[in-house]
């Protein structure tokens, strides 16, 4: 898509609402931090499950790994973090504003730095795996990483850690980590949206569509592959630090490790909306966040039915997803058959 | 000017078994450089299987083979593919899900590829160097293509034309003429 005044119309209208929404939706700040954040979830499974091919179940490792990084950093900064997570609840903890913000924003920084290393680690183990192995490998990884650090006490074990409390209002509190979910999302969208349009899009590309003609172009997959990677657990690493922060307290199964949830839903949210494209990703996390917040709660169990059935729907007869769909009954929208613009890899 | 054997290719008493099948028996054969060698054998007798050896798809049981006088039967398939020995494959491989102009993009160079390099777009010199070689073998009408949408012949067309965009020093075709018009084979 080539930038038109519709196309920067359209972008401008979603900035505008992303910023107004504490003042028109206030009573739903949370949700909306939550539907950033599901978007971002999608954006960054898609490197490597839409535009690599590389379907990981254990995305959210990442979102865990940066979720404790940044928890350690903010309590170690001023306390012993041993010590901080036997006696909370005994022992008044006060972390002075001065405090709070310092370790939030070295918490952040450290959660993706942190996980970038991890990726690069993770990723030599599981790159020798392909196809369904590469999935079940990932998968196991997430899992584990949630059953350790529910032995390891030093940082709470299976009962958790507190995150230092906001040393002001909780007005103020939702609006800053609406907005801090709000840029981080704006910020990957961005980014993702030039690196796909550079050399590198075309050759995780290339990868996902035939690996082992790739390696015998003499392509650096394994380069590609790792930093890939590496960029989603980037995003995905301040996401965790941010999202500790918001709920306040980190459990390593139900809030750090999500699995089952979280980490099936960044699948799902990209399927359903399209992968390998950029807006794919966008469209599938909101259709999906708001159909399931809507409903969710109303079903009484029948959630998960209705997730495994929408699952099976997309994979079965629906597999382009919803701007694929699109795609195929209006190709000249999506510039089809005769637009430079898709020779930049960027789609 | 490096000194080294009489061939571009050398390789000496190569082996390769699968199992019980031998599909490579001690062979020793020279690839002088600036010329067009043939390999031929009825089916089954290797030739694929000899291919595979050479670009390191599969470490070899025995021997030894060097491009340029250097050992590369231990090297990956895309370090040897790096040095410009490259190949094609007998079962056509291309990009299916890139458009021909990609697909040609893809296939430049990556010898002296850094890091940096990853950040940049494709120069149009380069994109121009991609349709005339798409001009050459005559896919350049069908250049938007999505690839997997061209016919067999059209396939193996764009194979070759990226393999020739990739500027191999020495290029191994398997097959290359299966499939293809017999004009286009002669002309
Ligand atoms: N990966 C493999 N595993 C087991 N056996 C194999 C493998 N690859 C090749 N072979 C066997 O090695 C032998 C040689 O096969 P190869 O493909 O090299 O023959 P070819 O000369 O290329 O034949 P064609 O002319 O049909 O392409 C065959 O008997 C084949 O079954
Ligand atoms: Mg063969």
């Amino acid at each position: 898509m080539s930038v038109t005044p519709k196309v920067l119309a359209g972008y401008g209208a979603i900035l505008l609402l992303g910023l107004l929404a504490p003042v028109l939706f206030p009573n739903f700040l949370f949700q909306l931090a939550v539907l950033w954040m599901m978007i971002l979830f999608a954006l960054t499974w898609d490197i490597m499950g839409g535009q690599m091919g590389y379907n990981s179940l254990g995305n959210i490792f990442f979102f865990g790994a940066g979720m404790y990084i940044s928890a350690i950093v903010q309590v170690g900064l001023y306390y012993n973090v041993g010590e901080y997570t036997s006696v909370y609840g005994g022992v008044q903890v006060d972390f002075t504003p001065h405090q709070y913000f310092t370790g939030l924003t070295l918490g952040i920084i450290a959660a993706a730095l942190g996980c970038t290393v991890f990726s690069v680690i993770f990723g030599r183990i599981v790159f020798g795996l392909r196809g369904p192995y590469f999935a079940i490998g990932t998968l196991g990884v997430a899992l584990a990483a949630g059953e350790l650090m529910g032995t390891w006490e030093w940082v709470g074990g299976g009962g958790g850690i507190a995150l230092p409390v906001y040393p002001y209002g909780p007005d103020q509190r939702a609006r800053l980590f609406y907005y801090m979910c709000f840029v981080l999302a704006v910020v990957t969208f961005v980014f993702l949206k030039w690196l796909y349009s550079k050399r590198f899009g075309h050759a995780i590309n290339a990868i996902r569509d035939d690996e082992e003609k790739a390696e015998a172009m003499g392509i650096h997959t394994l380069r590609y592959k790792t930093i890939a990677f590496a960029v989603a657990a980037f995003f995905l690493g301040m996401s965790g630090a941010i999202f500790g922060n918001m709920i306040g307290f980190i459990e390593p199964l139900e809030v750090a490790f999500p699995t089952i949830t979280f980490g099936i839903f960044m699948v799902v949210m990209t399927l359903l909306g399209g992968k390998g494209t950029l807006w794919g990703p966008v469209l599938g996390a909101v259709v999906f966040h708001v159909v399931k917040e809507a409903t969710w709660t109303y079903m009484l169990g029948w959630q998960w039915v209705a997730l495994g059935a929408l699952i099976i729907v997309n994979i079965v007869f629906f597999q382009q997803g919803i701007l694929g769909w699109a795609a195929e009954k209006w190709p000249e929208r999506f510039g089809i058959v005769v637009d430079k613009s898709r020779t930049a890899g960027g789609r | 000017m490096v000194t080294h054997g009489n061939g571009l290719i050398e390789c000496h008493g190569v082996t390769k078994t699968f199992g019980g099948v031998v599909a490579n028996n001690d062979i020793t054969l020279n690839v002088p450089q600036g010329r067009i060698t043939g390999l031929i054998g009825p089916n089954g007798s290797g030739k694929t299987t000899l291919f595979n050896s050479i670009v390191g798809y599969h470490p070899i049981d025995a021997g030894s083979i060097k491009f340029k006088g250097e050992e590369i039967s231990r090297l990956l398939v895309p370090q040897i593919a790096r040095l410009g020995l490259m190949r094609t494959f007998q079962q056509t491989r291309i990009y299916s899900k890139m458009n021909c102009v990609d697909n040609m993009l893809i296939s430049l160079p990556h010898r002296e590829e850094g890091y940096r390099s990853l950040l940049t777009k494709y120069p149009p010199e380069a994109v121009e160097r991609a349709e005339e070689l798409l001009e050459f073998v005559g896919l350049y009408q069908k250049r938007y293509l999505i690839s997997g949408e061209l016919s067999f012949g059209q396939q193996k067309l764009l194979e070759f034309a990226m393999a020739l965009i990739s500027e191999p020093e020495v290029l191994l075709l398997d097959e290359p003429t299966a499939g293809i018009n017999p004009t286009l084979i002669n002309g």
